[in-house]
């Protein structure tokens, strides 16, 4: 079991990495009227057929040789069902897949958030040819980080450079705490 | 909010310099394994530990990068370091303070630190 839910994000994020994407989008929205946590990854990857839909959230169903079990997306599912809430994948081969997953907020076996900061900031500077969607909602505050953006600005300047780097992880951060007030989610 | 404006300057600063980085088969390649069973160890804060680590100390000739799973998940999270000429070397249940230790010895000394590595 992961700790915390934004290492389901990372490691769900991983493959849509995998999956050849170029545009990965991932976004938190919390909402303390409805009681409800939604984390949204989606991605423009190479998608599953219909069939590999329904297997991956069979924890011994993986396409990887090394081991034999793939817990990844079981973990994900698992997690989201047990705090009150549901879980989705829709894929299409050639469009991408979009992995939707809602908590009840205040369910007593909840895992925490986490560090969304330190998740968002290894998948930017560890993939830096893939461009990241993050919106980070609660309530009626959000803010957005799209690479698009930094590399419009950047030119040729990649995401791994101390100075870069630094900046991303300030940006998700001090944002970060401006949009929830510094709650621990 | 932070702005985009501090992005800009840095990137007038760094512009000229993109170009330092060493030839590839020089690079010493640090690979952090990141893939259910690696996260669900911790290797999150020790891919953080080497890339903030390998910055800190200026080594420019060594790339931090992620891999899958190699189908030792219990000795995760697992770290290989391959530099050029040399045999691989591959540490096993890597803590934000062993990867400290780790460039320290490895990769600034060139000292394997073999307590910690798996033969």
């Amino acid at each position: 079991m992961m700790t915390e839910l934004s290492l389901n994000v990372l490691d769900v994020a991983q493959n849509s990495v995998k999956a050849g994407a170029s545009l990965i989008g991932i976004t938190v929205e919390a909402d303390t009227e409805n009681d409800r946590l939604t984390i949204v990854i989606e991605d423009n990857g190479c998608g599953m057929t219909e069939e590999q839909v329904k297997q991956v959230t069979d924890p011994f169903y993986t396409t990887r040789t090394t081991r034999k079990v793939g817990l990844g997306v079981p973990f994900f599912k698992l997690a989201a069902e047990s705090a009150g809430g549901r879980f989705g994948i829709a894929s299409e081969p050639g469009k991408g897949t979009k992995v939707t997953a809602e908590f009840r907020l205040s369910h007593i076996d909840r895992m925490p958030l986490g560090d969304m900061t330190e998740t968002i900031h290894s998948l930017v500077t560890m993939n830096v040819d893939i461009d990241f969607l993050y919106v980070y909602r609660v309530d009626k505050r959000e803010f957005t980080l799209d690479t698009r953006e930094f590399r419009e600005i950047l030119g040729g300047v990649p995401f791994n450079m101390p100075e870069v780097s630094g900046y991303i992880r300030d940006y998700l951060s001090e944002n970060k705490a401006e949009t929830d007030g510094g709650v621990i989610l | 909010m932070k702005s985009l404006e501090e992005l800009k300057a840095i990137r007038e600063k760094m512009q000229g310099q993109v170009g330092l980085r060493a030839e590839d088969d020089t690079v010493t390649r640090v690979v952090v394994g990141m893939a259910t069973c690696g996260i669900a160890a911790g290797a999150r804060p020790v891919l953080a530990a080497f890339a903030d680590g390998v910055q800190k100390k200026g080594l420019t000739n060594v790339m931090v990068t992620q891999t899958g799973c190699i189908g030792l998940c219990k000795y995760e999270p697992i770290v290989e370091i391959m530099e050029p000429g040399k045999e691989k070397v591959t540490y096993i249940k890597v803590t934000p303070e062993k990867a400290e230790e780790i460039i320290d010895q490895h990769l600034v000394r060139g000292q394997i630190i073999s307590d910690y590595t798996i033969k």
